[in-house]
């Protein structure tokens, strides 16, 4: 019998490119994904539930649907999206659901795979070069997604200790770039501004969209259980990832950056969360070596990630337009799958 | 430059490199009494350590040779026997894969903390750079080629590594920093030889001036007349001053955090330069001159038992000297977030210059001979009485010898 998965956040991006990925695989009978939206991506044979951001009725989708996977993208790390209370909704309350589905009597869940991010460990001076999955941060939780994040992992960790018959996979993930994805570093730079504190040219490292994905599909499939660190190769100055991009340093004033950038940011010339603060003045490292231990083979380095969203970006500067061809519509979508005036069988 | 007749035996044993695999084991499993030997050895030219090239490998050939070749010869003369044996020892590369290839690599046999103890004599036994390499494919049960296993990392535009050093800023800061070494500190290294040319090793030195003179005059030494890389390894909070935070990071700073230490040590096998006694050292008045203060709390030892290198001590005289504290202000240091805030000579002198402006010492290093512990590498813990005592007999060694050099000096400004 085949697998079957459960996404969350099929709407966002991570859960409608983790459904593409899985839907490549044969091995995966049935998947499933729920969202509050129409998922933005073209499907060929996930099944989309439109549900709450808090996944309450996750529990009953879960015995209906007899899931043996959750793959849990839809945690938010990008406080630019979303108001402080549904950031705190959709995480912690969120995890706390599909955890408690996943979790209960008779569940037929085997695997939870959780897609968490580096910002778990902060930035600080204190800081070591490379944090290991085991360390600790060193300074105290400052924004609230890192809050958020760090309280969705304590509800992972104390449900893995409930739960030893279950895989649960951690994957922590540097920062993302690549052709696609819109975070506030790749908003910046598309803006050709970014943002940095003035006297101060941190290392940071990125991970590659593809190579996320790949990640989360990897041990999902090869059920790999425990905590991993997700990130390319390499360090590279903060100024460095600019010159790739061409785009502009921005040097912001060392003491208050955010309340200078705020009317800028007001207008929309540049992103600057709280949580990127600390990463533009001291930087961030995770070891990536367990992941690498556990067989997975990154195709991106930090710099190689940058530069691949460089050439992209060259790509919709010159084209004058960053949208694919097809924009993904549910309804057309539903007619092909379901019209019995499509005849099956034939590339359409 | 290219016509070095070191590079002749740097490429010479770089043929056969698998043969020689066997004997650097055998060399570093001897007790440490007889650790001597093998760097009696390494001074003539002919006996050049053939795995010395493994150990650096990975970097020489991504490397390309600056300008820098030429200034060493010329100061060959005073040096001449020291430093014409020297084979052209490649500084650090400038590029990330080369770093962290090697590292994962030594990651793959000693993943994390756990792990570490378990496969801990292996990693001894083998020579850095090889033994990982082979023993990281024994353990590993997938075959893997990573992207940066072919080759450098052709998307980086600098060459600045992942510890935030930058091999082109240091040459630019080694030919500023060139006059004030030679002509104000006309600094004189006695044992320079001790320092390992190859692997890793903890060096270890005491500290003085309100702000250190010493640690800037011992990189760019080491760098100068050993051709090797010396990361720095010093108190957080420079990293958090804007500019000079950066600066420092570029010219081979390293924040002093064990995890940061072992690394470079165990898995990199570089030299790393630490000051055990810390800002309580360069804190103190000139009427505490030449006094070591407690060595911390002896981490610098156990992370030289863990990483399995050896530390040499470095004896410093003239830096007290340079920039001798009067006294602190601690009211002003409060408001201001520094450690301390030092009223020196220089400053009651020359005002706010002086804080940037060194009396013209003459400073002199001495290097003692390395001590090699005989413990298991890779440990988590370490008896705590054996660290301590080590690392006391570190600093009565090293007091002796301070103290040795001040019997001999005649003046503070000739030596």
């Amino acid at each position: 019998m085949g697998r079957r998965v459960l996404i969350t956040g099929l709407d966002t991006f991570w859960g409608g490119r983790m459904a593409q990925a899985l839907e490549s695989e044969p091995e995966v009978e049935m998947i499933l994904g729920l969202g509050a939206d129409e998922p933005k991506v073209p499907l060929e044979r996930t099944e989309f539930v439109r549900s709450d951001q808090k996944y309450s009725i996750l529990s009953r989708i879960v015995r209906a649907t007899q899931v043996d996977t959750i793959v849990h993208t839809f945690l938010e790390t990008n406080s630019v999206n979303v108001p402080t209370r549904a950031l705190h909704e959709i995480n912690v309350i969120g995890t706390l659901n599909l955890l408690a589905a996943a979790g209960s009597a008779g569940s037929s869940v085997r695997q939870v795979v959780v897609k968490s991010s580096t910002h778990i460990y902060g930035s600080a001076e204190t800081d070591p070069a490379w944090f290991r999955e085991e360390d600790q941060r060193t300074s105290p939780v400052r924004t609230r997604v890192e809050r958020s994040l760090i309280e969705v992992e304590s509800l992972v960790r104390d449900f893995t200790e409930d739960n030893p018959h279950l895989v649960v996979s951690v994957l922590r993930f540097a920062n993302v770039l690549g052709t696609d994805i819109v975070t506030p570093v790749s908003y910046n730079l598309r803006h050709k501004l970014l943002p940095c504190i003035a006297g101060y040219d941190p290392l940071v490292q990125f991970i590659e969209e593809d190579d996320v994905v790949r990640a989360l599909e990897y041990v999902t499939s090869h059920q790999i259980p425990g905590v991993y660190n997700v990130a390319g190769a390499g360090k590279l100055p903060w100024s460095e990832v600019c010159s790739i991009s061409s785009g502009h340093l921005f040097p912001l004033p060392p003491i208050k950056p955010r309340a200078f950038v705020a009317p800028l940011r007001r207008i929309g010339a540049v992103q600057f969360p709280p949580e990127m603060e600390g990463l533009v003045r001291y930087g961030r490292g995770v070891d990536t070596s367990r992941l690498i231990q556990a067989g997975f083979e990154y195709r991106y380095t930090s710099a190689g990630a940058v530069e691949s969203f460089a050439r992209a970006n060259n790509l919709r500067r010159a084209t004058g337009s960053g949208e694919p061809a097809y924009r993904y519509e549910q309804d057309v979508e539903q007619f092909f799958r379901h019209s019995p005036a499509v005849v099956r069988g034939i590339d359409a | 430059m290219s016509a070095d007749p070191s590079d002749g035996t740097r490429t010479a044993p770089r043929a056969e490199p698998r043969a020689e695999r066997a004997e650097p084991p055998a060399e570093r499993a001897e007790p440490p009494a007889e650790r001597a030997e093998p760097r009696a050895d390494r001074e003539p030219q002919s006996e050049q350590p053939e795995y010395w090239v493994e150990t650096v490998e990975p970097r020489a050939e991504r490397t390309e040779r600056t300008e820098r070749a030429e200034p060493r010869v010329e100061r060959t003369e005073p040096r001449a026997e020291r430093t014409t044996v020297l084979p052209e020892h490649p500084i650090d590369g400038n590029l990330i894969g080369a770093d962290t290839d090697r590292d994962d690599e030594a990651q793959g046999q000693g993943e994390g903390r756990e792990p570490r103890s378990e496969t801990g004599p292996a990693a001894e036994d083998d020579p850095p750079g090889a033994g990982a390499r082979t023993a990281s494919m024994a353990i590993l049960p997938v075959a893997r080629t990573r992207p940066d296993d072919r080759g450098p990392d052709t998307a980086r535009r600098s060459d600045v590594d992942e510890w935030g050093r930058s091999e082109h800023m240091r040459s630019i800061v080694r030919r500023l920093y060139d006059p004030v070494y030679k002509y104000w500190f006309r600094v004189e290294w006695d044992g320079l030889e001790k320092i390992p040319l190859h692997g890793g090793a903890l060096l270890i030195c005491n500290h003085a001036g309100a702000i250190p003179s010493d640690a800037p005059a011992i990189m760019h030494g080491i760098e100068e007349e050993l051709g090797r890389p010396v990361y720095g390894m010093a108190d957080y909070f420079f990293r958090t001053i804007p500019v000079v935070g950066t600066m420092w990071s570029r010219t081979g700073g390293v924040p002093a955090h064990p995890d940061n230490a072992y690394r470079l040590l165990h898995d990199q096998q570089q030299l790393a330069l630490v000051f055990p006694e810390g800002t309580k050292a360069t804190s103190k008045t000139y009427s505490d001159r030449y006094r070591l203060r407690r060595f911390g709390r002896g981490g610098f030892v156990e992370i030289a038992m863990r990483a399995g290198v050896p530390i040499v001590p470095i004896a410093c005289v003239g830096a007290e000297e340079s920039m001798p504290i009067l006294f602190r202000v601690n009211s002003l240091a409060r408001a201001l977030k520094l450690p301390y805030f030092p009223i020196t000579v220089n400053s009651l002198l020359m005002g706010p210059i002086g804080y940037v402006t060194y009396f013209p010492v003459k400073m002199k290093f001495r290097v003692l001979d390395p001590i090699y512990f005989d413990v298991e590498p890779g440990q988590e813990r370490y008896s705590r009485s054996r660290v301590m005592d080590e690392a006391e007999n570190i600093r009565a060694t090293l007091q002796d010898s301070i103290h040795d050099m001040l019997r001999e000096r005649r003046s503070v400004w000739f030596g």
